[in-house]
């Protein structure tokens, strides 16, 4: 399971939303405690893909930027995100492809500008993307 | 030594470890080194050639070896060689 509070939640959205004819993307860092995942941080960075409309990718240097920044502030980085413009949160056969082991993959269906679905998917062994609960949790001031 | 990077999502192979130390003069040694070390690691990292694979990309510090000397790129005691994952996706 994967969890963040509703105002980690707000930034996903707020980064994926106003991205309605390309993918958008990034990263996400909190920490690991036995099978649950906390995310504390989102860090949306270029999509570096030709084809802005249908793939993502992320340099290799917003690639180290991440892995700096969660030895820096001692978080674990636990995944990336990335929008399907139009079209279901699930993967595509190019994301199954992609998909690096220990990974969470959150996808954000995003349908004229709003987010309609979120959904998260870890290999499962070497081979297959599963799907993972998300959980948001509220705040309690 | 040199210092090598293992990235968070290829540390379940190498007992969690982040960080690695090899003696070597070359990004291959680093490779052949590290991957006789943690045999788990070679399909995440070399194809069945025994080349780096095409969705790995190495830096030496700062600098992408296909810029470089590619698997032929100098390290020095004091490198640090950052195994990095392509990291990629989408509809199609």
């Amino acid at each position: 399971m994967v969890s963040m509070n509703q105002s980690v939640f707000l930034n996903l959205v707020t980064a994926v939303e106003p991205c309605d004819d390309v993918e958008c993307c990034g990263f996400f860092f909190g920490q690991e405690n036995a099978n649950h995942r906390m995310i504390t941080k989102v860090m949306p960075v270029n999509n570096s893909a030709k084809d802005k409309r249908a793939q993502f990718e992320i340099a290799s240097g917003d690639y180290l930027n991440a892995e700096r920044l969660a030895s820096k502030e001692n978080m674990q980085l636990l995944g990336v995100y990335h929008s399907h413009p139009n079209h279901p949160a699930v993967p595509s056969e190019y994301d199954k492809k992609a998909a690096q082991p220990y990974f969470s993959y959150i996808i954000l269906s995003v349908m004229k500008k709003k987010v309609e679905d979120v959904r998260s998917w870890r290999l499962d062994g070497d081979s297959e993307l599963k799907e993972e609960e998300i959980e948001i949790t509220k705040i309690i001031n | 030594m040199a210092t090598v990077i293992i990235p968070t999502p290829l540390r379940k192979f190498t007992g969690n470890s982040s960080r690695v130390t090899i003696k070597a003069n070359k990004v291959s040694d680093v490779v052949q080194e590290l991957t006789t070390n943690f045999p788990d690691l070679r399909k995440h990292v070399i194809n069945s050639d025994g080349k780096i694979a095409s969705f790995i990309n190495v830096f030496v510090d700062n600098d992408d070896i296909r810029s470089l000397n590619h698997e032929q790129t100098e390290v020095r005691e004091n490198s640090t060689i950052s195994i990095i994952p392509a990291i990629a996706g989408g509809m199609c």
